[in-house]
């Protein structure tokens, strides 16, 4: 009875998990082989392959792919580097730190939405205004872009930056934390030691902080992948014929497309996200194991 | 190489409210020559400027005013790389990513230009650091995995494997327990004379330094109070600081006066004074200061015993002592004599100090026994140590 006086406890947590997220996950794992199952009258045509085979084949699944994939390589890196960077410097001032941290902060309390709001306002072009970057490039003499229905580049250029600029208040904070809880006595030794600045920064700051740096890489990642909301807060609902869709996003509309939606499909797109996110935190924990340091 | 610190001095700009807008003086006008190849202690309680002025000599913190030399050469201004100092710090600074054989090369990885060592040299310089404090089986441990002792070792290691002119130690003891302390303190000892480097180190603990140091230095809240031997400080403190902040157990203060060529506390004449006016005097007594004498000339109320095997300590009672008790520490031997109620002393002269109530300055005079016919114990009376008067210690 003892042994299992530490389960009763967590039951429910446990019984909780299991109604809101494993049964659902197991539907959806059952749904992903049902082929045109349909909602309304619980019936479906046959067992197989064939919505995993649908879905692989829909340009628009392959535009969301390597929308998410292209978002995610660009923006955790960048996101990550830039964070680091400010968080380092804000350690090395004194003057205005605080307020400098409360700017820095200010994204991350800021509705997703409203923040849409500003990037339009920064970006997109209307009868009376080519938005205000468009006017900074004509002043420095250059072609106004279309950022929101133009040029893929320029669409994919203000997702990214969205995201890279929504994201770093969170980094910018866990790192600020990260750096001050280095012993400052590592650096006087390192410094009695005659170490450059740049060898401390890479052999003694960043190893002590690489746990907070790999949370944020993983989670960045995960993130990333389940973007949805920023693309539809740039470029309104209708992603796939913007051509700005993300994995997340092609669930969503086939789940309510032409009415009814299409939950077969919808299931299949969900575990094949679910597997690339999986294989990649895989990953990551592998890499990190090496590279990071745990005290 | 000897250190030179000439008019050294470092204040703090104020900070917060205490300092009420004044700068904190953490180091104040020390002037000091540590000679070549000596271990040098900095002795004090917490915030006494030992640690400022350890950080001063490796150059971590720049003084306000004065100037340091390594050798004949000003090194004031120079940055710490450029120094040669090894230092330990308190907590040792070991990297916790790196192994320790990592840690100790990592000062060698620094070095450039024409300094610059191959891979073979400087594996053999970390094996050699690691030779000599007696860590070599270790290299490939983490510190997380190693006691505090052997901690210990590898920041002595990481201090010297760069072959530095002068070493610095911050605490090395103070992490260690009572055991170790005393090992590792005889194994930096070791090190130092077989290196022969000159080596200054930080304590607040007088055990440690008495028991290794060539010389200490006494401080206090930024003031040089005493240079001198370990014996020397112990023996003949400068001032009522240095008498009270050294020796365990504490020596006992008394109010008294000097009146008519005699000591005295309250009622009883202790010892003949020469060379000293009448005047009010603070009076330190060593614990091992006390004979215990039938009709002795110091009156005490006995409270208790306390026999630990090899001496016993009397704890008495004076009207005109600083503290609620005094305690005086006796051989063994004399057990047998002790009586309920009352506590009669005679004093060893050389282990009774006088100083100047207020300031706590030390006055030199000749202290000798009244006379020689209550004593129990013959051989100390005839004991009478001339003090010099010395100025300027």
């Amino acid at each position: 009875m003892k042994k299992y006086k530490g389960f009763l406890y967590l039951l429910p947590a446990l019984a909780f998990l299991a109604v809101f997220l494993i049964y659902p996950l197991i539907d959806v794992f059952i749904y992903s082989f049902e082929e045109g199952y349909s909602s309304a009258s619980q019936s479906y045509f046959g067992i197989g392959w064939y919505n995993y085979d649908y879905v692989l084949h829909d340009p628009y699944f392959t535009q969301a792919l390597v929308n998410t994939v292209l978002l995610v390589v660009i923006t955790v890196p960048l996101s990550t580097g830039f964070s680091l960077a400010i968080a380092f410097l804000l350690t090395r001032i004194e003057k205005l730190r605080s307020l400098f941290q409360t700017i820095y902060f200010l994204p991350y309390v800021t509705n997703t939405l409203a923040v849409g709001m500003v990037f339009m306002v920064l970006f997109k072009q209307t009868p009376y205004s080519e938005g205000v970057v468009n006017t900074l490039i004509s002043w420095c003499g250059g072609e106004p872009v279309d950022f929101i229905e133009g040029p893929y580049w320029a669409k994919m250029f203000v997702l990214c930056f969205y995201t890279i600029w929504i994201v770093m208040p969170f980094k910018i904070l866990i790192l600020t934390s990260a750096l001050a809880s280095v012993n400052p006595m590592y650096y006087a030794a390192a410094k009695v030691d005659g170490t450059s600045s740049w060898r401390i920064f890479r052999k003694i700051t960043l190893p002590l902080i690489s746990p907070s740096v790999f949370y944020l890489v993983i989670t960045g990642f995960i993130g990333a992948f389940k973007a949805y909301s920023d693309a539809v807060a740039l470029f309104g609902t209708n992603l796939n014929a913007n051509g700005m869709n993300t994995m997340v996003g092609y669930v969503f509309d086939m789940l309510y497309r032409d009415g009814g939606g299409y939950p077969s499909y919808a299931s299949a797109a969900a575990i094949l996200l679910f597997a690339i996110v999986l294989t990649i935190t895989v990953i990551n924990l592998m890499v990190s194991k090496k590279y990071t340091h745990y005290s | 190489m000897k250190i030179g610190l000439d008019h050294l001095t470092k204040s703090f700009p104020a900070n917060g409210r205490k300092s009420k807008g004044k700068d904190v003086i953490a180091v104040d006008d020390f002037t000091f020559t540590i000679p070549d190849g000596k271990l040098v202690g900095l002795l004090g309680p917490s915030g006494c400027g030992k640690s400022t002025t350890l950080n001063m000599i490796s150059g971590l913190l720049k003084p306000t005013s004065g100037k340091i030399y390594f050798g004949e050469h000003d090194v004031t201004d120079l940055p710490p790389e450029e120094r040669g100092v090894g230092m330990v710090f308190q907590n040792y600074a070991l990297y916790p990513h790196m192994t320790v054989e990592q840690n100790i090369r990592f000062p060698l990885e620094n070095l450039k230009g024409k300094d610059k060592l191959s891979d073979e040299e400087m594996k053999k310089r970390v094996e050699e650091a690691a030779r000599l404090v007696k860590i070599d089986e270790l290299l490939d441990r983490k510190p997380g995995e190693l006691s505090g002792g052997q901690q210990q070792r590898v920041a002595i290691a990481r201090a010297l494997v760069k072959l530095p002119r002068v070493l610095l130690l911050d605490e090395p003891l103070s992490n260690l327990d009572a055991r170790l302390r005393l090992q590792t303190r005889e194994e930096i000892r070791r090190i130092q004379q077989e290196t022969g480097i000159t080596t200054v180190f930080v304590t607040h603990d007088q055990d440690e330094a008495m028991s290794i140091s060539d010389l200490i230095v006494v401080m206090k809240e930024g003031k040089v109070q005493q240079i001198d031997s370990p014996q020397k400080v112990y023996d003949d403190p400068a001032n009522a600081f240095v008498a009270q902040f050294l020796g365990i157990p504490p020596i006992n203060m008394f109010d008294g006066r000097i009146q008519d060529g005699k000591l005295w506390i309250g009622p009883d004449a202790v010892l003949a004074v020469e060379g000293l006016p009448d005047q009010q005097v603070a009076i330190g007594i060593r614990p091992e200061g006390f004979i215990l004498a039938h009709d002795g000339h110091l009156k005490n109320k006995m409270v208790r015993t306390e026999v630990s095997g090899r001496d016993i300590s009397i704890l008495s009672t004076n009207p005109a002592s600083r503290s609620p008790q005094v305690r005086s520490i006796l051989s063994s031997d004399d057990l047998p004599f002790i009586k309920e109620g009352q506590a009669d002393f005679d004093l060893k002269p050389r282990k009774v100090f006088l100083f100047e109530p207020e300031s706590g300055k030390r006055l030199r005079g000749t202290l000798k026994p009244l006379d020689q016919t209550h004593t129990s114990s013959p051989e100390e009376v005839i004991e009478v140590e001339l003090l010099e008067q010395a100025e300027n210690r």
